[in-house]
Formats: C-alpha cells, structure tokens, sequence
C-alpha cells in the first residue's frame, strides 16, 4: 500500500456518511495530499469512483480484503 | 462542477421519507452541488426543531416487517393503537445498527454544507405553524422562489 497523509475510518458507516466523511476530511488536505479511506459499505466502491470522478480528485487506489475495502483519493489541485 | 445546481421539492413527512431529499442534497453539496430544497405540505414536517418522524407499516405493503410479520401478521393489525411508535422504534433500531445516520444528523450536515432550504409559506399559513417551530436558517417563500432556483438547476426532484 503506497503512502497517505491522513487516515479516515468509515468503517461500519453507511451511504451517505462514507462519502461526506470523506469530503470534510479531505477539505482539511492540501492539494496533492493522499488521503485512505477505510470503509466497510459494498456501496462505497461504485460511490467513491462517481465522486473522484465527479470532484477532480484522483482515485489512486481501490481495494478489498476481508470484507474491508480501502481507498486513496489524492486531493486535486 | 462549481456551477452546478439541484432542485429538490420535499413533501413527505415520515421517517421513510426524510432520506431521500437529505440523503441526496448532503451528497450532492459534497460533489460541489448548489443545492436548494423546497419544503411544502408535510415536508414541512423535516424542518422542525422537534424531529418527531414516525414511519407506519399502515397502507405501506412494501415495508418489510420484523420477524416477517408482513407474512402472517393480519393487515388490519397495522392500524392497531402504539403499531406506529414500535414500528418507528424499530426501524430506528435498525438503522443504528446498520450505520444509516440519523435525519437530524443528514439534516446538519446538509446546512453545514450550505444547501438551502425553503420552507413553503401557504402551507405554514394553513396548518397555521409557528415560525419558531422551525430550525434556524429556514427562509419562507413559494412557488415563485422555487422557480427562481429550479428554473436554472441541472438536476430537479421531487420527492
């Protein structure tokens, strides 16, 4: 797994939250910084590709293991 | 994307109904929506400082009961005096234990986000509400301010 700023758990959270957690953490990013999102929501992996596409950040890397699926969104700009 | 824009009219007043309208203006603010929501008949209901939501198994044959009672349970049963407030108290059980945040949470994190939300000035007339019934940020208008919003939205709803 490369590297990330920050973490954000969204484990146990479901739609909406992941998604709105996601976006206020990375509110308090700067640009190029890499946030992980660890969610638990199957819905999340369809959800969080429509929002980097959506918002110009870029979805570095999309995974599961265990039921856990993680994310690296890098914050545009 | 800054310069996008949605329309929503609520007009449902009970638990069920809440999300949609909250659930897509807090996504949509986060993907960088302009958002308004327009609040008439019993949507006004959303917009209570008091959020006393309930959600009836009552005429609703789409709603999955507990233990499968939708099966067996007769449907004269649901409009059985205190069905309202279990069936509420479950369903809101349910939803914590699924992780679905609350209405009032989706609801704060909708105005946080800066969505705004319109309440409808006849229907506050006709049931005769209290303005101070309401959460602060409210503005009050009617059909013409709606338009004034919708008329220009890239995406318009009415829930």
């Amino acid at each position: 797994m490369s590297n990330f700023d920050q973490e954000l758990d969204a484990r146990g959270l479901n739609c909406p939250l992941p998604i709105l957690r996601a976006k206020k953490a990375l509110n308090d990013l700067d640009g190029g910084q890499v946030l992980r999102i660890v969610a638990t929501d199957p819905g999340s992996v369809k959800d969080f590709q429509a929002f980097t596409r959506q918002t110009g950040n870029e979805l570095l890397e999309s995974g599961e293991t265990d039921g856990e699926f993680t994310f690296l969104i890098k914050k545009a700009g | 994307m800054a310069d996008k824009k949605m329309a929503l009219i609520a007009t449902k007043g009970t638990l069920d109904w809440a999300y949609p309208p909250f659930i897509l203006a807090s996504t949509a603010a986060a993907l960088g929506y302009e958002v308004e929501i327009f609040f008439t008949f019993y949507g006004l209901q959303l917009l209570k400082k008091d959020l006393n939501l309930k959600v009836s198994p009552l005429g609703n044959p789409g709603m999955p009961m507990p233990m499968a009672m939708d099966k067996w349970f007769p449907v004269l049963g649901t409009a059985l005096p205190g069905m309202e407030s279990v069936m509420t108290m479950m369903m809101k059980q349910k939803m914590k234990s699924k992780g679905v945040a609350s209405v009032d949470e989706l609801r704060s994190l909708s105005l946080e986000a800066g969505v705004r939300m319109i309440g409808c000035q006849m229907t506050v007339d006709l049931f005769d509400f209290k303005p101070s019934d309401f959460i602060d940020g409210v503005t009050f208008g009617g059909a013409s301010t709606f338009m004034g919003f919708a008329g220009d939205s890239d995406v318009s709803l009415f829930v």
